[in-house]
């Protein structure tokens, strides 16, 4: 027990109550005690754990798996199928974490009104929400190292650690994909239609990530139309940055952007019931 | 009706500020009224009811009260707060059970009241909380896995973990098979007892009737009586229900002549009246100058139900059934 439970002495009926306003709203520990709960609420999800931590390591071992995925490829200026795809399954983590997961938990909060039990106590339901979205953010990072050091210790593929490009691609990219996933919760109506419109979302996001084509393998004008999207630009980015380079401000920007502007519309169009 | 001597009888009048006071409240959804003009006060210490039928406008009525919706016009306050621009102040003075509201199915009941616990800055001991409301061999269950009548017990722990001053409690026996109804409702006895003012929301009569001090019966969005549940029946047009076999046929004009009698009605043999305890002296005399046995007697006192009934029928005039 870490919250506070003092241990009170049982009232006596109609006693006279001193007013209680010089108490603060118990801000710190109450938003501490809220996230706590979430996070056991998370681990006991063996199926969005699968999926987020687990599923984008395994397609990355499978597809290294495959002698030719480990060879030196001159068409990709002589990297290895396996080079390209672990910023894909860093990418996937978060498409998991964000289309996936996230928005039917947040919708179902809202259809069970869990959110509004919540408005009726001096925390905001906000906190609850942002429990969430902070969990969900931890998972796609922790999704992501895991599949980094898989790389690595299996095959090879160089840490981008030192590279402060891809780092800052990735937590630009974490923000982003959380926005878009929190969007989504926000205009679907039912946890049915989040879960409908995130299969949809999924599908298109997988694409723009290079989970079946790596977008640097894709034709030009394919691939400059896939690098507007958040998670075509993030790959983009990702590359660069494994490469050696900068990533190009414009992916950057497009990224930032694109987090912009689904953190307006979740917070505009989200509906508490 | 006799007075019966009933302390929650007792006028509170004297009492000085009203805890929660709503005054003309109105709200419309999409243009149509759902409250239109309720005005009530609900004193410390007592149990108050909300009675009503289905959409009468019940719930708005206490989710304005809870700050949970704002109103279009009219005043609401609790502890002379408005919950809408006080709302951290008035969250801490007021527990809520929202009618139809979850909680996270995978969480614990420990878990749960350790967090609700956390939300408040004077919470009450939650492990006595559970012991009082039987919770104790629960609290390592998933919500999910609680039955109907402990969920519901799990929200009432958690409508008073914050130590309110005043709880609401909407339609919480709704769905509880009986037995779990009249435990529930004993809990509901225990928290006024233990000084906590109570603001009960239900269509139940039997409910309304067993456990609250004063009620407001709404209908249509608006307050169509306000009185202990003793006061309503009283009110209503024939609280003493009679009925007999008479040995031979009455005169119907003798009956109808009868003091404070509200209604006569003839079913085969059998005469039903209603009125008063006056109409129940009135035909046993009757009976006796006549010379009349009356077979099957029965003298019953009209429930709560038929006083909503006549509450209820003066707004949409005269429901079939109880002519006279």
């Amino acid at each position: 027990m870490t919250t506070a439970t003092p241990a009170r002495t049982p009232r006596t009926p109609r006693t006279p109550r001193t007013p209680r306003t010089a108490r603060p709203v118990p801000g710190g520990p109450a938003l501490a005690a809220v996230l706590k709960a979430e996070g056991r609420l998370f681990l006991r999800e063996p199926g969005s754990l699968f999926w987020i931590l687990g599923f984008p390591t395994a397609l990355l071992v499978i597809l290294g798996l495959i002698p030719s995925f480990r060879e030196s490829n001159p068409d990709l200026g002589g990297r290895r199928v396996i080079d390209l795809y672990v910023p894909v399954a860093v990418l996937l983590g978060m498409i998991m974490a964000s289309i996936q997961a996230m928005p039917p938990v947040l919708s179902s909060y809202r259809e069970r009104g869990i959110l509004r039990r919540m408005s009726t106590t001096p925390v905001r339901p906000l906190a609850i929400l942002g429990a969430q979205i902070a969990l969900h953010g931890a998972a796609m990072i922790v999704s992501a190292l895991i599949a980094i050091t898989t790389g690595r210790l299996a095959f090879g593929v160089a840490l981008p650690f030192s590279r402060p490009g891809y780092v800052l691609t990735m937590l630009l990219m974490t923000g982003c994909a959380l926005a878009l996933g929190a969007t989504l919760a926000a205009i679907a109506a039912t946890t049915k239609a989040a879960t409908a419109i995130g299969s949809v979302a999924f599908i298109l996001m997988m694409f723009t990530s290079g989970v079946w084509l790596p977008v640097q393998a894709m034709p030009d004008l394919l691939r400059t139309v896939v690098g507007l999207t958040p998670f075509g630009a993030a790959a983009q980015a990702l590359d660069q940055a494994m490469l050696g380079t900068w990533p190009n401000w414009s992916y950057l920007g497009i990224m930032a952007l694109w987090a912009a502007g689904l953190t307006g519309a979740a917070s505009r169009w989200f509906r508490w019931e | 009706m006799p007075p019966r001597p009933d302390p929650r009888d007792a006028p509170v009048m004297q009492r000085t500020t009203p805890l929660i006071e709503v005054t003309d409240l109105r709200k419309a959804y999409a243009g149509r009224p759902a409250v239109d003009g309720v005005s009530f006060t609900v004193e410390e210490g007592e149990i108050f009811g909300i009675l009503g039928p289905n959409g009468a406008g019940k719930t708005t009525t206490v989710e304005c009260v809870e700050g949970l919706r704002v109103p279009d016009s009219g005043t609401v306050r609790v502890a002379g707060l408005d919950p809408v621009t006080d709302r951290e102040e008035v969250t801490r003075l007021l527990g809520s059970q929202l009618q139809e509201s979850e909680l996270q199915p995978k969480i614990l009941v420990r878990e749960a009241l350790e967090l609700y616990a956390a939300l408040y800055p004077n919470p009450a001991d939650w492990r006595a909380l559970a012991e009082r409301l039987g919770l104790v061999d629960k609290l390592a269950t998933r919500f999910a896995k609680l039955s109907g009548g402990q969920k519901q017990r799990l929200s009432i722990a958690l409508a008073l973990i914050g130590n309110p001053r005043a709880v609401v409690l909407d339609e919480l026996t709704t769905g509880l098979d009986p037995r779990a109804r009249r435990d529930t409702w004993k809990l509901i006895e225990d928290v006024r007892d233990s000084g906590v003012t109570v603001l009960l929301v239900t269509h139940f009569m039997e409910e309304a009737q067993r456990l609250c001090d004063r009620i407001a019966v709404i209908d249509k969005g608006r307050v169509a009586a306000m009185d202990s549940p003793a006061g309503l029946i009283r009110r209503s047009a024939g609280s003493t229900v009679i009925t007999f076999v008479p040995s031979r046929p009455l005169d119907n004009a003798d009956l109808v002549a009868l003091p404070e009698v509200a209604t006569v009605d003839h079913k085969g043999d059998q005469v039903t009246l209603t009125g008063t305890d006056a109409t129940v002296n009135a035909v046993i005399t009757l009976l006796a100058q006549k010379r009349v046995t009356a077979r099957q007697l029965r003298v019953v006192d009209a429930t709560l139900d038929d006083a909503f009934l006549d509450l209820t029928e003066e707004h949409e005039s005269a429901t079939p059934g109880r002519a006279a």
